[in-house]
């Protein structure tokens, strides 16, 4: 069975309680790992609902739309960003 | 176009920086400095330290972009951007931006560019440690969102 690492930062860590994650993904696209995630629970829909995800990054390439993950993929989930 | 971008959670030294890329800013008659530093307030309790997080590898990658970005829009010599990561106390610098053109109006514009897309695009995150012992995350501003806007 192939996988995918998943990242998680900034608030996002603490609304779902850790910094990383390896999840088993035989392939599909961002929108599909995004409604997986969603349907563990209420914790997890808030967590990741439209205004919290800013961007997502697969294989450390920032991706728009419904992009594709490939197995094996490290991929980045990004709450709306606070820096300069 | 020189372009240098860095992030570290060493301090910067603005005048070591400046001196710096004056070797790269070729016949430049304008360098706009700015730098962004650390308010010691957020509301009524004061700031301890603020604390910043990245993506290693992408974030550079992505202020890569929004300085090629500039480039593509302004005759621009060379730029630098430091941003810091890790804690830091309220007066600390935390982001440096440095601009090199041959008239100061493109230095200006493209400085103001760089960091209005510096903060809404490029992944960093704040977390406020205040006085109390309370900490947050910041909620990203709507009013960069707006600065940022009037660029597109």
């Amino acid at each position: 069975m192939s996988s995918i690492r998943i990242l998680y930062f900034g608030r996002l860590k603490d609304a779902v309680g850790h910094a990383d994650e390896t999840l088993d993904w035989a392939g599909g696209t961002t929108g599909q790992l995004l409604a997986q995630l969603r349907g563990r629970g209420e914790a997890w829909a808030g967590a990741l609902a439209e205004g919290q995800v800013f961007r997502l990054v697969v294989n450390q390439q920032i991706v728009r739309g419904d992009a594709d993950i490939p197995p094996g993929a490290e991929v980045g989930i990004l709450p709306p960003v606070t820096g300069g | 176009m020189h372009c240098d971008i860095t992030i570290q959670t060493a301090p910067f030294d603005l005048g070591a920086e400046e001196a710096a890329l004056r070797v790269h800013a070729g016949d430049a008659g304008a360098l706009v400095a700015f730098q962004g530093m650390v308010r010691g307030h957020d509301a009524a309790i004061p700031l301890t330290a603020l604390f910043l997080e990245h993506y290693p590898g992408v974030t550079e990658a992505e202020i890569r972009r929004i300085a090629g970005d500039a480039a593509a829009r302004w005759p621009l010599t060379a730029v630098r951007v430091i941003h810091r990561v890790g804690s830091l106390a309220p007066g600390e610098g935390i982001v440096l931006v440095l601009v090199a053109s041959g008239h100061r109006a493109a230095a200006f514009e493209a400085a103001a560019f760089l960091m209005d897309y510096l903060k809404t695009e490029a992944p960093f995150w704040k977390r406020e440690h205040f006085a109390d012992g309370s900490q947050r995350w910041v909620d990203a501003k709507a009013s960069d969102g707006d600065a940022a806007a009037r660029w597109a």
